[in-house]
């Protein structure tokens, strides 16, 4: 099986005080995988599916390593697609190679599109009761609260030297504040950082550590 | 009904590989496509369904089913759903396929870790621009910061927390 258990083991962090230091879970079964995304899609209302699938998958599930989960995160922006389905495709077939790759993504769209179909064609007049279109904006606020978590998370994971704490920063200013397009960001400072670690790691390469950089 | 499907596929197969950045960056092209070049609804029937579309728990692109289901029932559904969703799948399948078979050569290591504080701005820039257009302005900084607060310092339920945020927002009607 691709992507088994060795990668992980191989990749696991180290770093004090975080989640994945208690072991990865075996993979789950193709049943499991398909009702725990199913699940995710069908309570993120509002948004926010990745922050759940971090909360499900990292920290309650533990099927895949945060480092894992957050360099397919960034691999699913920098590509074309929706990205929670890319980042789906990317955990599923973690879990169980090509299989797991169908069953993930069926199980996040097939009851999702299920439940779209019903609200489009039975409710049409709901989002013009006020009461709804407030609580529906209340929860989306709440849900941006579970992105934050993730973003938060996010960064603490990577700013393990001084290098990866710059390169987070100046991604979050030239987007947030400068409004620079994600694709000019991609291109200009993804090389930078994949250069800076392509750097370290060479430097390190004796001491028989992948950690980057070291603590 | 062959020629709608077709036309469906069209406009939104060539869509999936252009979405960079997550879904929100094609919605005015599907509006200019749905609404002006195919005139398969009136601007005010697009708005409706873009509402509904965030009513729906799971990927906001779900819009696209809408669309689908609006022009032409079931089937354009599920053809519009497929036509937004599979080629972009099939291209993140290869790359992953492909990552997985060199996940241990130096190059594929250090684009895995150096790609992890550029998710992690991405994220937090991502967060903070949905924040700036979202509803209900200091309203929606409050829930969210709250519910980021006790997500991180509590262990009370994500969906508890959510519940809250519409509460909040029913009562307050910011």
């Amino acid at each position: 099986m691709p992507g088994g258990l060795s990668w992980r083991n191989v990749r696991r962090r180290h770093t004090a005080e975080n989640m994945n230091q208690k072991a990865i879970e075996p993979p789950p079964s193709l049943y499991a995988i398909f009702m725990a995304f199913a699940l995710i899609a069908l309570i993120s209302v509002g948004g926010g599916v990745s922050g759940w699938m971090m909360r499900d998958f990292v920290t309650r599930r533990r099927w895949i390593s945060s480092e894992e989960f957050l360099s397919g995160l960034a691999l699913a922006q920098a590509f074309p697609g929706i990205n929670v389905v890319n980042l789906t495709i990317w955990m599923g077939y973690r879990f169980r190679g090509n299989r797991g790759v169908v069953v993930a993504t069926l199980g996040l769209l097939v009851p999702a599109i299920a439940v779209a179909i019903a609200i489009v064609s039975v409710f049409s007049e709901l989002s013009h009761i006020s009461s709804v279109h407030y609580a529906l904006a209340g929860i989306s606020a709440a849900a941006i609260g579970l992105s934050l978590e993730m973003g938060i998370f996010a960064a603490r994971q990577s700013m393990t030297g001084l290098l990866p704490i710059l390169i987070t920063i100046a991604t979050f200013v030239s987007i947030f504040v400068f409004g620079v397009s994600l694709i000019w960001v991609i291109a200009i400072v993804t090389p930078c950082s994949i250069a800076a670690a392509w750097w370290h790691m060479k430097k390190i390469r004796g001491a028989e550590s992948d950690d980057y950089p070291a603590a | 009904m062959i020629i709608l499907l077709l036309d469906l596929i069209s406009v939104f197969a060539p869509l999936s590989l252009l979405t960079i950045g997550g879904g929100q960056s094609i919605i005015p092209a599907i509006h200019s496509q749905a609404v002006d070049v195919h005139q398969w609804m009136s601007n005010a029937e697009f708005i409706e369904l873009f509402a509904l579309s965030r009513l729906t728990p799971g990927p906001k692109t779900l819009l696209v089913t809408m669309i689908g289901w609006h022009v032409g029932g079931f089937a354009a559904a599920i053809t519009a759903s497929i036509a937004i969703f599979l080629p972009s799948s099939v291209l993140m399948y290869y790359l992953v396929r492909l990552w997985a078979r060199h996940e241990r050569s130096l190059l594929i290591r250090a684009i895995s870790q150096g790609l992890a504080p550029v998710a992690a701005g991405m994220v937090l820039a991502g967060t903070g621009t949905i924040l700036r257009a979202a509803e209900g302005g200091a309203w929606a900084w409050a829930v969210a910061i709250m519910t980021t607060v006790c997500l991180l310092y509590t262990r009370l339920s994500p969906l508890l927390l959510l519940a809250l945020g519409g509460v909040v927002f029913v009562v307050a009607r910011p």
